[in-house]
């Protein structure tokens, strides 16, 4: 593998753990889906660029199903719905930025250290792949963790999907069985979650989940 | 053989939803008990022909369930043919004192099903040959009987008995199921792999403490006894005879099972262990029966005296075995197994004389009863027969088995080892004072409950009880009567059992003229029942003879001298804490923290005086309590984990991914 391609791939791995970071700090539901989709979108194009690389055709496929499903039929049906729940001009509530990031800057300097650690013998293509999917995980599940409203937690649960899909992508002759797998895992859990969302909208006039606490007699 | 025995077991399997259909009918209860009255019978008439068949054939079969690359393994042996007849003899007798008891019963959905699958339950174990059935089996065993003690389950005591029952089974089981685990490390689950493997010594040890806890925990060796009188007297009376008289036995079964046969030769110090358990739970047993005043209760602490009397002669045979005695480890092991069916005997006779007290007068407590000898006669002969028979006084059966083993601690000087040779007097010692105490206990009960004037309305209108619980109490007394007198024949029908356990038989008894029998030698010691009971019935009959013949035989009935105050109230007399007060007083204070305050009124008050005992369980306050707050506190505070939010729950999940991650990295 000439170094040129090598950086491409580092340089594009790299740019969705600082999609992942912007996640971190949207705190409107519009800019948080635009800026899911532009993670989506990076990623479309890592699985592409490995496709390439690697010389695997089916991992097209991936990139394609990335690209249509997760940057183009997700963000949208996630428009829908928060302009059919009338939450559009909620502001979230994030724990400060600073922290936040700081938090999240942590999370990936700790991915890097495991992953350098513990794969030493491995492809430094690979290597470096599955530190940054790592990252991006972490960061996923930060966000979830730091939100409260139901399609932001819904949106950092993809995010950290497409962390293993770039973990998957990234190791050689992951068949494309799995990744459809992957694929269909996410728009599974998309719909149910959705479903959820409508549910908990209809008893509770609120998608915010601390309606649910209170609805179970929170002691706190 | 093994096939039939199989076949009843699926029997009674088959009868435990039938018991559905019937406890819906009015005789329903009959029909199910005969059932069970008859395949036990048949069950129990195959394993004594396999056990006195002087080929000694081991059987074994293998049927296609349980674990698929396993399946289940069965074996029929001389040590499970001899358990099986304790067991069916049991269940037989029980089925048919149920035949009457049973139809008393007022929510007999609650009973009926779970009856026969306890039975079939309590074969499993004793016909399994590997680890798995095994516990399964022992499992199904304590789940079925945990279902009949909480039968009457509106009774706040009764659920709280199920509770410390269900807790302490599973228990017994865990730690059964390590036991097993290690045994099985080197070879597999199946006994007979586990039986060609060499374990290490050290495993081997660890193995025994193990099973001693298990199946002690089963069978109620002091301190894991704290759910024996509770459960046993919770469930109904049949049901009590069978847990006290059989079930005990079949752990001790799983005892003997794995350190006898699975395990390779004893080592010295497992004795030890098994010696320091089961004297001091004779002795506790019996000191705690001695404090009680519900019958049924005192029955269940004098199952665990009898326990611990069986240990010890088990943890005799041991000892000597391990040092190479292996005739004097026969007859330890004879000695243990004798008091094993002597035990089921007398132990099941009496808790139908309970049971039919219960019936009779709907009280369990002696206080409540006196003078039932004139009401229910019968009863109270074949009660009086049991209480004889276990204080172990001659004729009868409880005195053989007790005299063999004190005929083994006796033979503890010619052991080369001086730990052992200082500790067996000690728990001879422990044996002996056992014997009095348990003697005084059922002086105690029969004196109290039978004898005397009636101290309550219901103890005075009485009324004789059925016609098979008579029969069934009947034919355990006179079977009672013919081990007493005939011990030979037992002797020489549990010799395939130590021959094959402790790998030595006691010498050929049935051919000593007058049935005598001789622990090891004639020039050393020998008994004979058959002489003793002749010598009692002839003293007997020539003394009542006499006396009748020389006096007048009048009934007469005079007031009793009562300290000159004329008062006919038949609470003056001798109550049954008012028994156990001098025993109380010198061993209560320290094993019970006993104390007695007297409440004496000022001077003036027409207040009565009022005498207060406290008793005070101490193995209950120093080791039960304690882990129960332990456990209580941990859970309360884990419970608060139930009730967090979903984001601090994926806080939960992150944090310890996070920890994780670190620890990789550094």
């Amino acid at each position: 593998m000439s170094s040129l391609q090598f950086d491409i791939a580092h340089l594009l791995a790299g740019s969705l753990v600082l999609a992942s970071f912007m996640l971190l700090y949207q705190d409107r539901l519009y800019a948080l889906l635009n800026v899911y989709a532009l993670h989506a979108g990076v990623l479309a194009l890592s699985v592409a660029w490995q496709a390439y690389v690697q010389a695997a055709p089916h991992l097209y496929v991936t990139a394609l199903i990335a690209l249509v499903f997760k940057a183009i039929i997700i963000p949208v049906a996630l428009h829908r719905i928060i302009r059919r729940l009338g939450i559009h001009r909620e502001i979230e509530n994030v724990i400060g930025i600073g922290l936040t990031m700081m938090a999240g800057i942590g999370l990936v300097a700790l991915s890097m250290v495991v992953m350098l650690r513990v794969t030493p013998g491995a492809d430094a293509l690979a290597r470096e792949d599955l530190a940054f999917a790592l990252s991006v995980v972490l960061l996923g599940l930060l966000i979830m963790v730091t939100r409260r409203n139901a399609v932001s937690q819904v949106v950092g649960f993809m995010s950290l999907e497409n962390g293993l899909v770039l973990a998957a992508t990234g190791a050689k002759g992951m068949p494309l069985v799995v990744e459809i797998s992957v694929a269909f895992s996410v728009l599974i859990a998309f719909i149910v979650i959705g479903i959820f969302l409508f549910r908990i909208r209809e008893r509770f006039d609120s998608v915010d989940v601390q309606a649910l606490d209170r609805f179970r007699g929170e002691r706190r | 053989m093994i096939s039939v025995a199989l076949w009843s077991v699926a029997l009674l399997l088959a009868l435990a939803p039938v018991g559905i259909v019937l406890s819906s009918y009015p005789r329903g209860s009959a029909v199910l008990y005969g059932a069970c009255l008859v395949v036990t019978a048949a069950l129990c008439v195959t394993a004594l022909l396999h056990l006195l068949d002087s080929a000694h054939p081991v059987l074994s079969a293998t049927l296609p369930i349980g674990l698929p690359w396993l399946g289940a393994h069965f074996r029929l042996d001389a040590l499970s043919a001899f358990f099986l007849v304790v067991i069916n003899l049991g269940g037989a007798a029980a089925s048919l004192f149920a035949l009457g008891y049973g139809a008393h019963e007022e929510s007999p959905g609650r009973v009926l099903p779970f009856y026969p699958a306890y039975l079939a339950g309590m074969n499993t174990v004793v016909l399994a040959n590997d680890a798995f059935s095994f516990l399964v089996a022992w499992e199904f065993m304590s789940l079925t009987s945990w279902a009949l003690v909480v039968s009457h389950h509106r009774e706040a005591e009764n659920i709280r008995a199920g509770y410390v029952y269900l807790l302490m089974a599973s228990f017994g089981t865990l730690v059964l199921l390590l036991a097993f685990g290690l045994l099985a490390s080197g070879a597999g689950y199946d006994f007979d792999a586990i039986r060609a493997s060499h374990p290490s010594a050290a495993l081997a040890g660890m193995v025994v403490i193990l099973v001693l806890l298990g199946a002690g925990s089963k069978a109620g060796v002091v301190p894991l006894h704290a759910w024996l009188p509770l459960a046993h007297p919770a469930a109904p009376s049949h049901v009590s005879a069978l847990m006290s008289g059989v079930m005990t036995k079949v752990a001790v079964y799983g005892f003997v099972r794995i350190v006898f046969d699975l395990l390779p030769e004893p080592e010295w110090w497992w004795s030890m262990v098994v010696l320091l358990v089961g004297g001091p739970t004779a002795t506790l047993g019996v000191l705690y029966a001695l404090m009680q005043r519900d019958i049924k209760r005192v029955l269940a602490y004098s199952t665990i005296e009898n326990i611990g009397i069986i240990f010890t002669g088990l943890g005799l045979a041991l000892a000597f075995k391990a040092q190479g005695l292996d005739w004097v480890a026969a007859l330890a092991f004879t000695a243990a197994m004798l008091h094993v069916f002597n035990h089921a005997l007398f132990k099941s006779l009496l808790f139908f004389g309970a049971g039919a007290v219960l019936e009779a007068t709907g009280a369990r407590d002696m206080e409540k009863l006196g003078g039932l000898i004139h009401r229910m006669p019968r009863t109270a002969f074949a009660m009086l027969v049991g209480c004889v028979a276990i204080s172990a006084l001659p004729p009868f059966n409880g005195f053989v088995s007790e005299w063999l083993t004190f005929q083994a601690i006796l033979l503890s000087p010619q052991l080369p080892s001086w730990g052992l040779k200082l500790a067996i007097p000690a728990v001879g010692g422990l044996l002996a004072l056992a014997a009095a105490f348990a003697a005084a206990c059922f002086v105690k009960l029969y004196g109290i409950s039978f004898l005397g004037r009636p101290r309550t309305d219901v103890a005075a209108s009485a009324h004789e009880t059925d016609r098979f619980s008579l029969a069934a109490m009947f034919a355990l007394a006179a079977l009672c009567l013919v081990a007493g007198i005939l011990p030979g024949l037992f002797i020489d029908a549990l010799a395939p059992v130590s021959k094959a356990m402790v790998g030595n038989v006691m010498p050929h008894q049935t051919g000593l003229e007058w049935l005598t029998i001789v622990p090891i030698a004639e020039s050393r010691s020998s008994y004979n029942g058959l002489l003793v009971f002749l010598f009692v019935a002839l003293c007997g009959t020539a003394a009542a003879s006499a006396i009748h013949r020389l006096a007048s035989d009048r009934l007469r009935r005079a007031p009793a001298w009562d300290c000159g105050y004329p008062d006919p109230d038949p609470t003056i007399q001798y109550s049954a804490s008012s028994f156990s007060q001098p025993i109380r007083r010198v061993f209560g204070s320290v094993i019970f923290a006993a104390r007695e305050i007297g409440e004496m009124p000022p001077p003036s008050s027409p207040l009565p005086a009022r005498l207060k005992v406290e008793l005070h369980d101490l193995i209950w306050d120093a080791l039960y309590a304690p882990i129960a707050t332990i456990i209580g506190f941990a859970t309360e505070r884990i419970n608060t984990l139930q009730f967090l939010t979903i984001r601090r729950y994926l806080t939960l999940v992150f944090g310890a991914l996070i920890v994780l991650l670190l620890v990789v990295a550094l």
